[in-house]
C-alpha cells in the first residue's frame, strides 16, 4: 500500500544549518497491519511519519502510494492526506472549533463532501473513539485531556483514511485515559480493518498491542520484523537508549538462573503462561 | 528546529566592540545616527564612513556578512536614489524625451544613498556584535531614569526578554499546527485570499489558545520563583562600565565635535 | 517539614455565562505529614487532586479549610508567601513553559535575582546547582536548544539555586521519553541522598515511585492509601480501584499467585521476583 524506496531527508539542505534527518529508509506499509515504531527522541521517527501522507518532501528517494509515486505532478497530495490519516503528537492542541461536532467535521468539510455525509462520518468517527453524543454541542476546550485528544483522532478518522498514523497518542496521559486511548485504537482496528502504525515510547503498549516493529535509530531503520523478535535483540536495543518490557528482562534473567523457559516473553500474559508451564501449575 | 533561529542577527565573534558596555553601542548608535544628519558636505561623508570602517575592522565581523543582512534593503536604497536622481530640478546635465538629469539631483542621489547606507550599516553593526538579552539589559540598565517619568522599564525589558525566549518556540508551534491542519485537509496555498485568510482561522485559534496557556503557566512558574517585580531585585550580571567604555565614550564625543567642527570649516572654505 | 491537617481546596465551577454551576471539592480532609530527608511520592490519576497539594504547598491556592504548615509557615498568612517559596520550590510538568531567560545560567539565576541575593552569591549558587544536576557544559546555550530531559534539570538547578529545604515536583516526567525520565528521577534521587533536600514527587508513573520513601495515594481529592512502596504494592487490586497501574513484575507476581504460585506479595523488582521464584522453584 505505502512504500518507501530508499528515502533521505535532509533538514534545511543547502544551509549552514544542514543536518541528515533520515538515511536511505526502504519500508512497505502492507494493508490491515498493525505497525510500531520505537526510536529515541531525534531518531527520526517523527520526520518519517510526515513523509507517509506528503507532508515533507523527500530530498532523495520515492515514496510511492498503492504503486504510484506520492511527488509525481498530477498526483494529488491533498487526497493522499485523507487517505493517510496523521495523527500529530498532542493532538489536542490543533482543536479549534467552538463544539466537538464541528471540530471533528473540519476533515470531512475539507474533503467538499455532502453535509449529511460530513455528519454522518463524524458521528461515526465519535462514537468509534468513545466520545458519547451528550458531549457533541460541548467545547472541546471544556474536555479532560484524555477526551480531547479523541476528539482529535476521531477527527482524523472522520474522513475515512486507509491508514492512520498516531505519533505517541498516549504521551502525558495517566493510566486511564492511556487505556482509553489505546481501547478506541483497538476498536478502530476492529470496526474499520485498517492499517494502523502507531508510533511510541511504551515498550508495554507496542509489545501488547502491535504485530510488526520497526526501530529507528539515528535516520536509519535498525529493526524491521515481528513484535515478539524484535525485542530479541533487547541487549542491541538498550545501546540505542532504549528498552525492551520489563517482562522481558524478567524471562531473560530467568532463563540465566537456568530456569527452563521457551525464550523471553514481551507481555505479562506470555510470561505468566511460560511460568505457570514451567511450574507445573494448571 | 525552527528554533535555531536567532533573533535580530548576533555574530559571535571575540572582538572590542563585542565586549562593550550594551549602553555604550546604544549610545553611539544613536549619536552615529544624529550625525547623519549633521553634516552637509561630502567632507563631513568621508569622516562617517572612514570611522564606521574603522569601527566595523575592529569588531571582526566579516563585511560580506553584514551585507548579506542587507538583501532586503537594498531594493529601498536604490529606489530612494532613483527617486532624486529624477525629480530633483535644477541645473539639467542631461535630457531625454521627458527625462531630466539634473547636477542636484545626482549629487542628492549620492548624498541620500549613503546616507542610508550608513544608518544600516551603523544599527546592524550594533544588532550584529550585541546579543539580544545584552540589549534588553543594557535598555533596562540605560533608561532606568525613566522610571521617574512613570516608564515601566523593568516590566518592558522583562516583556521583552520572554518574547525572545518564546518567539522561536511559537514559530515552531505554529508550524506543526498547521502541518497538523494540513494532515486533515487544510489548504493554504490555494484559493482567493479570501479563502486564504478564512483557512488560517484553524491555525490561529490553537495557537492563540496555547499562548494563553504558556503564559498562564510562565506567569504560576515565575511567581514560584519569587518574582515580584523590580522591587529589590538583583542580578547576576549587573552592567559596569570599564576603562574600554569611558575610552569609547570620548572617542564618540571626539568623532561628533570633528564631524560639526569640519563642517563649519569646509562649508566656510566653499 | 511538610504538615498538613484537615486541608480542603474548593472552587466554584461556573458556565459560560458565569453562572455558579456547583462548588468543585478539589482536596477535601488532607492530613499530611512530611518529615525533613524524606522522599515521598504523591500517587493519583487526573483529577485526583494531587496537583492541587502542590499547588497549595507553594501558596499558589490558600486553603479553604484546615491549616498547612510548610517550614514552619502557615500557607494561609500573606506575609509568609516568599519565605513559603523559599523554601519549598517547585518544578512543573511543562518543561517549556517554566523557564523564563533564553540563557541557561541567566535563568537558573532568575531565583537568587528575585529574593535579592548579592551578585557574588549569585554567581557561586548557579555554578553549583549547574553542577549539582550535571549541566555545567550547557550554561550559556539557550534552552530551545535543550532535550526534555535537559530542560527539567534546568528547572530543578533554578530551584536549587534558590537553596531550598524542599522541591516539589508536579508530574515533571509527564512530558518527557523515558530517557528524559530516567535523568531526571536519577538527579532528584541524588539531591535527596547527597543534599538532604526533602523530595515530594507528584506523578502517576508508579516505575518512578518504588524507591520512595513513603508513597501517598490520592483519589477524590482524599488520602485513600499511605505506606512504604512495598506496603503500597501488595494491595494490587486497590491500587487498581483508584485508576493506577501496577509495574509489570509486581502485576505478574500478583497474578502468578491466584494461580496458585508461591510469590511474595509486593515484589518490586526484576531481582526481587527472579530470586523469589528461583528459590522456590530453581533447581536445587
Amino acid at each position: 500500500m505505502l512504500y518507501l524506496d530508499k528515502v533521505n531527508y535532509i533538514y534545511q539542505k543547502g544551509t549552514a544549518m544542514e543536518m541528515p534527518a533520515l538515511h536511505d529508509v526502504t519500508l512497505e506499509i502492507g494493508d490491515g497491519e498493525f505497525i510500531g515504531i520505537i526510536g529515541h527522541t531525534g531518531s527520526g521517527k517523527s520526520t518519517l511519519i510526515q513523509h507517509l501522507n506528503g507532508l515533507v518532501r523527500p530530498t532523495g528517494g520515492n515514496i510511492y502510494y498503492n504503486g504510484r509515486d506520492i511527488w509525481d505532478e498530477d498526483f494529488s497530495r491533498k487526497e493522499l492526506r485523507t487517505k493517510v490519516g496523521l495523527v500529530f503528537q498532542y493532538p489536542e492542541y490543533q482543536l479549534f472549533e467552538t463544539t466537538v461536532e464541528k471540530d471533528v467535521e473540519f476533515g470531512p468539510s475539507n474533503m467538499k463532501l455532502p453535509k449529511l455525509e460530513i455528519q454522518m462520518r463524524a458521528f461515526e468517527a465519535l462514537k468509534t473513539v468513545g466520545i458519547g453524543e451528550d458531549l457533541y454541542d460541548v467545547s472541546p476546550f471544556d474536555l479532560s485531556g484524555g477526551q480531547k485528544r479523541r476528539v482529535a483522532i476521531a477527527g482524523v478518522l472522520a474522513m475515512k483514511p486507509e491508514v492512520i498514523v498516531l505519533d505517541e497518542p498516549t504521551a502525558g496521559l495517566d493510566p486511564c485515559g492511556r487505556d482509553e486511548i489505546l481501547e478506541a485504537i483497538d476498536r478502530i482496528r476492529k470496526e474499520r480493518k485498517i492499517t494502523v502504525v502507531l508510533v511510541s515510547h511504551s515498550m508495554e503498549d507496542v509489545a501488547r498491542y502491535v504485530d510488526r516493529l520497526i526501530v529507528m535509530d539515528h535516520g536509519s531503520v535498525r529493526f524491521n520484523g515481528p513484535t515478539h523478535e524484535v525485542f530479541q535483540n533487547y541487549a542491541e536495543l538498550e545501546k540505542i537508549g532504549l528498552a525492551a518490557p520489563q517482562v522481558t528482562y524478567l524471562t531473560a534473567a530467568l532463563i540465566n538462573r537456568g530456569i527452563p523457559l521457551p525464550g523471553i516473553a514481551t507481555t505479562v500474559e506470555e510470561a505468566r503462561e511460560m511460568l505457570r508451564a514451567v511450574t507445573g501449575v494448571k | 528546529m525552527l528554533r535555531d533561529i536567532t533573533l535580530g542577527q548576533y555574530y559571535p565573534a571575540d572582538s572590542v566592540i563585542h565586549r562593550l558596555d550594551p549602553r555604550v553601542k546604544l549610545t553611539a548608535t544613536l549619536l552615529f545616527i544624529v550625525s547623519m544628519f549633521l553634516f552637509h558636505t561630502f567632507v563631513g561623508y568621508a569622516i562617517a564612513g572612514i570611522c564606521l570602517a574603522a569601527v566595523i575592522v575592529v569588531s571582526k565581523v566579516p563585511f560580506r556578512f553584514m551585507m548579506k543582512g542587507l538583501k532586503t534593503i537594498w531594493f529601498l536604497l536604490i529606489f530612494t536614489m532613483v527617486f532624486n536622481i529624477f525629480l530633483t530640478g535644477g541645473t539639467v546635465i542631461f535630457e531625454w524625451k521627458f527625462i531630466k538629469i539634473t547636477e542636484e539631483g545626482l549629487s542628492n542621489a549620492a548624498f541620500m544613498g549613503f546616507r542610508l547606507f550608513f544608518l544600516i550599516i551603523g544599527s546592524s553593526l550594533m544588532t550584529l556584535t550585541t546579543t539580544p538579552n545584552q540589549l534588553t539589559s543594557g535598555m533596562e540598565t540605560g533608561l532606568r531614569w525613566m522610571k521617574k517619568i512613570h516608564v515601566p522599564v523593568h516590566e518592558i525589558a522583562m516583556m521583552m526578554s520572554i518574547a525572545l525566549r518564546f518567539i522561536p518556540i511559537l514559530m515552531e508551534e505554529t508550524d506543526r499546527i498547521m502541518k497538523a491542519q494540513q494532515a486533515r485537509g487544510a489548504d493554504f496555498e490555494e484559493g482567493k485570499l479570501k479563502d486564504r485568510i478564512k483557512a488560517l482561522v484553524p491555525v490561529f485559534v490553537p495557537l492563540f489558545v496555547s499562548a494563553f496557556r504558556r503564559a498562564n503557566e510562565l506567569a504560576m512558574a515565575m511567581e514560584a520563583r519569587c518574582y515580584r517585580g523590580d522591587d529589590g531585585r538583583t542580578s547576576m550580571k549587573p552592567l559596569k562600565y570599564k576603562r574600554r567604555d569611558g575610552i569609547s565614550y570620548l572617542l564618540l564625543a571626539a568623532y561628533i565635535a570633528l564631524i560639526i567642527v569640519t563642517d563649519k570649516v569646509v562649508l566656510a572654505l566653499l | 517539614m511538610i504538615k498538613a491537617s484537615k486541608l480542603a481546596y474548593e472552587y466554584i465551577r461556573r458556565d459560560e455565562e458565569g453562572n455558579v454551576e456547583g462548588v468543585v471539592r478539589a482536596l477535601d480532609g488532607v492530613d499530611l505529614d512530611i518529615k525533613k530527608g524524606d522522599f515521598v511520592a504523591i500517587l493519583g490519576h487526573n483529577g485526583s487532586g494531587k496537583s492541587t497539594v502542590a499547588k497549595e504547598i507553594n501558596a499558589i491556592l490558600e486553603p479553604t479549610e484546615g491549616v498547612l504548615f510548610v517550614n514552619g509557615f502557615d500557607t494561609s498568612k500573606e506575609e509568609d508567601v516568599w519565605n513559603i517559596r523559599q523554601s519549598a520550590g517547585m518544578v512543573f510538568q511543562n518543561p517549556d513553559n517554566q523557564l523564563v531567560a533564553s540563557v541557561v545560567e541567566e535563568d537558573v539565576a532568575f531565583g537568587p535575582e528575585n529574593l535579592g541575593v548579592p551578585t557574588n552569591d549569585i554567581i557561586s549558587r548557579v555554578a553549583y546547582a549547574l553542577e549539582r544536576v550535571g549541566m555545567t557544559a550547557y550554561r550559556t546555550s539557550s534552552p530551545n536548544h535543550l532535550s526534555g530531559g535537559q530542560k527539567q534539570r534546568v528547572a530543578i538547578a533554578g530551584i536549587l539555586a534558590m537553596k531550598p529545604k524542599c522541591i516539589v515536583l508536579d508530574e515533571p516526567t509527564a512530558m518527557l521519553d523515558p530517557n528524559g525520565r530516567k535523568e531526571v528521577i536519577a538527579t532528584i534521587h541524588e539531591l535527596n541522598r547527597e543534599e538532604g533536600i526533602t523530595i515530594l514527587l507528584i506523578t502517576h508513573y508508579m516505575d518512578e515511585v518504588v524507591d520512595c520513601d513513603k508513597v501517598i495515594v490520592m483519589d477524590n481529592g482524599k488520602v485513600v492509601m499511605q505506606g512504604t512502596p512495598r506496603e503500597i504494592f501488595s494491595r494490587p487490586e486497590e491500587i487498581k480501584q483508584h485508576k493506577l497501574d501496577l509495574p509489570q513484575v509486581t502485576e505478574l507476581a500478583c497474578e502468578l499467585r491466584k494461580d496458585g504460585i508461591k510469590m511474595p506479595d509486593g515484589v518490586l523488582s526484576v531481582d526481587e521476583f527472579v530470586e523469589a521464584f528461583v528459590s522456590k522453584y530453581g533447581k536445587k
